[in-house]
């Protein structure tokens, strides 16, 4: 059988009339390095199945509400505490609330607040791990010193004590969350910038007179980026997880708001008479963390292969 | 070996004062104590003035912070708000937290030790799968989901089950609390009271902090299994088991002691949750009241007992680390 591919290989004229030989001999092909980690990205079979479902699950919790007949907060008075039925998929709670409506509520609720949590930590990470490990001396000093306190503190306890003020709602929730999350990923963004400096080709750039701010925005940031994506996903599972905590010790996202953690929390109470209440948010805040965390296993390997290298 | 730990000792005491500079600072700027006094209709404003008096509200912030250092150094950590001794409570409650998190930490670290071993012998086969799995199973499952998973699966249906096999009508494993309150019975007795309060917990923390570390006990042994001095111990033709073990966990081994090391100073802020699922009374539950009830001294007390715990949990870990790689000390 010939395909056509194949054809091009018997056929001996026509590679001739395209140029030099030695390209037509290896029909290497270039590809940038955005396309090289999108490859091997692409590669792993876990990883873009995870993607597939969080993408899934990303659509589904910032918009699935529109789409459900029934809404947050209006009750199905006709059935109270009813298990799941095709009326109601995931049930209904004590006041006739549909399952899947909340569920749909919270999830929203929480998504929008671990990716927040995202964007405001990592860019802080970066901010602060660029500066300091770029001039080093006594900024670095300053600012390395500053995380070691930061971590010296027990995140959780902190967390409590400073959500019991915050009252601007989930964002201010979110702001908890990345205020103290952003110290040990600044540590990784520096360790990178430390090393990158030294490089060559930013001697090269200083030589040829590029400023600080050149150096960094265009030669340094993008040799981290795949550090820095790592941590960004790594960050939005910790931030779901966090969410869920404060949420579930009353701390986080309050009453008339919902969120995966707070559903988790009234339905705790009652396992045994309405175990659907009880189960499925849990099992979205699993799958969305372990989703997230098999998509930033997978980005890790795409941008460095050398660590998923076999045992000689 | 002296020197290097006398250097990493006095470089703990700026930490830990910026620390209680910074706590003092958050808890402060963290609401208004006498808010749940006025907020009450019932409560006259010459007892909210005495309370701000007692509490120091009415001086400047230094000069609050002063007061508190001063008191604290001396051992001193003031009176909550129904005003009993905040240090002694403390240290009760220290007793309660350390019983849960030792056996835990300790179950967790044979576990871990043994799976990720396991799975960096066996790379990409299906043990290494498993436990890579469950890892990352356990590192994305919320810690008060799964306790409560636990209660109704591992404790009250397992108990319903060995009461219809044995005709007995009691618990096995108890789902609340710390131990049996007013517990009458023999020596042996109040040990099996206290081992089946500590069942679940127990479990709850030590899954999750076993994913961590397995996870990160087979990055450290793939790197040992790749170095020259494992092939060149194979190569003299010591036997298999004898490499694994004597040249290649003994190395692997040294990464996560460190880290075990700095977790049993985190964990008892971690345990916070976990306290709250099973209504045990230890730290977790007193920072949590605290904080509701805006209990200045009890949050400061803690959140300084916490950060000593931390502090020299990593003093810990830097000289476990310095003593068994003895590459650190030279620089």
């Amino acid at each position: 059988m010939v395909t056509a591919s194949d054809e091009r290989l018997v056929t001996p004229e026509r590679p001739t009339q395209m140029g030099t030989g030695p390209e037509r001999e290896f029909t290497v092909k270039a590809r940038t390095q955005t396309q090289l980690v999108l490859r091997r990205f692409f590669a792993h079979k876990l990883a873009v199945g995870s993607l597939v479902v969080f993408v899934v699950l990303l659509v589904l919790s910032l918009l699935g509400q529109r789409f459900w007949k029934y809404k947050y907060g209006v009750p199905d008075t006709n059935s109270l505490s009813q298990p799941p039925s095709g009326e109601h998929p995931l049930g209904t709670g004590d006041l006739g609330e549909d399952g899947l409506a909340q569920l749909l509520r919270g999830a929203q609720r929480s998504m929008q607040i671990s990716l927040l949590v995202m964007v405001m930590q990592t860019a802080t990470a970066t901010l602060v791990g660029a500066v300091a490990g770029y001039f080093r001396g006594w900024v670095d000093a300053v600012l390395m010193r500053l995380v070691d306190l930061l971590l010296t503190l027990p995140g959780l306890a902190l967390l409590i004590v400073l959500a019991s003020r915050i009252q601007a709602g989930w964002i201010g929730v979110a702001f908890v969350i990345a205020f103290l999350g952003w110290a040990p990923d600044s540590r990784v963004v520096r360790g990178v910038f430390l090393s990158l400096r030294e490089k060559e080709y930013v001697e090269a750039a200083r030589a040829l007179g590029a400023r600080d701010r050149r150096i960094i925005v265009r030669h340094l940031l993008p040799n981290s980026l795949g550090v820095i994506i790592v941590n960004a996903t790594l960050a939005l599972a910790t931030a779901i997880l966090a969410e869920a905590a404060l949420s579930y010790l009353g701390f986080g996202v309050q009453a008339p708001e919902t969120s995966l953690g707070k559903l988790i929390s009234d339905a705790q109470g009652a396992v045994d008479t309405r175990p659907w209440l009880f189960y499925f948010p849990g099992v979205v805040i699993i799958l969305i963390a372990l989703t997230v965390n098999f998509i930033g296993d997978g980005l890790r390997d795409a941008f460095d292969p050398t660590q998923t290298r076999v045992r000689a | 070996m002296l020197v290097f730990i006398v250097r990493r000792l006095l470089i703990s005491i700026p930490v830990l004062i910026a620390s209680s500079v910074l706590v003092f600072l958050m808890v402060s700027a963290s609401g208004d104590p006498l808010a749940p006094l006025r907020a009450n209709p019932n409560v006259s404003q010459s007892a909210i003035d005495a309370r701000r008096h007692s509490l120091n509200l009415d001086k400047p912030l230094p000069q609050r912070f002063a007061i508190w250092g001063a008191n604290l150094v001396q051992g001193d950590f003031g009176d909550d708000l129904n005003g009993r001794d905040v240090r002694q409570q403390l240290f009760a409650r220290l007793g309660v937290t350390v019983r849960l998190v030792l056996v835990s930490q300790i179950l967790a670290l044979v576990l871990a030790v043994a799976a990720g071993v396991l799975a960096a012998v066996r790379q990409y086969t299906f043990s290494d799968y498993v436990v890579t799995f469950t890892g990352f199973l356990f590192i994305s499952t919320p810690l008060f989901w799964f306790a409560g998973v636990l209660k109704e699966w591992a404790a009250i249906r397992l108990n319903n089950g060995l009461d219809s096999l044995f005709h007995t009508e009691r618990r096995y494993i108890y789902t609340v609390g710390d131990k049996t309150p007013d517990f009458e019975g023999s020596f042996w007795g109040r040990i099996s009271d206290y081992a089946g309060h500590m069942v679940l917990p127990t479990l709850a923390i030590a899954a999750v902090t076993y994913a961590a570390w397995s996870r990160f006990q087979r990055a450290s042994m793939l790197e040992v299994l790749s170095s020259d001095y494992m092939r060149l111990a194979r190569a003299k033709g010591l036997p298999w088991r004898r490499v694994l073990i004597r040249h290649g966990l003994r190395t692997a081994l040294i990464p996560l002691t460190t880290v075990v090391a700095i977790n049993v100073g985190l964990i008892i802020g971690g345990a916070v949750i976990t306290e709250r699922v099973f209504n045990w009374h230890g730290l977790g539950d007193l920072i949590v009241t605290a904080a509701n009830n805006r209990d200045v001294n009890v949050m400061l007390g803690w959140l300084m007992l916490s950060a000593v715990a931390i502090i020299v949990a990593n003093l810990v870990a830097d000289i476990l680390y310095a003593y068994l790689d003895p590459r650190i000390r030279r620089t």
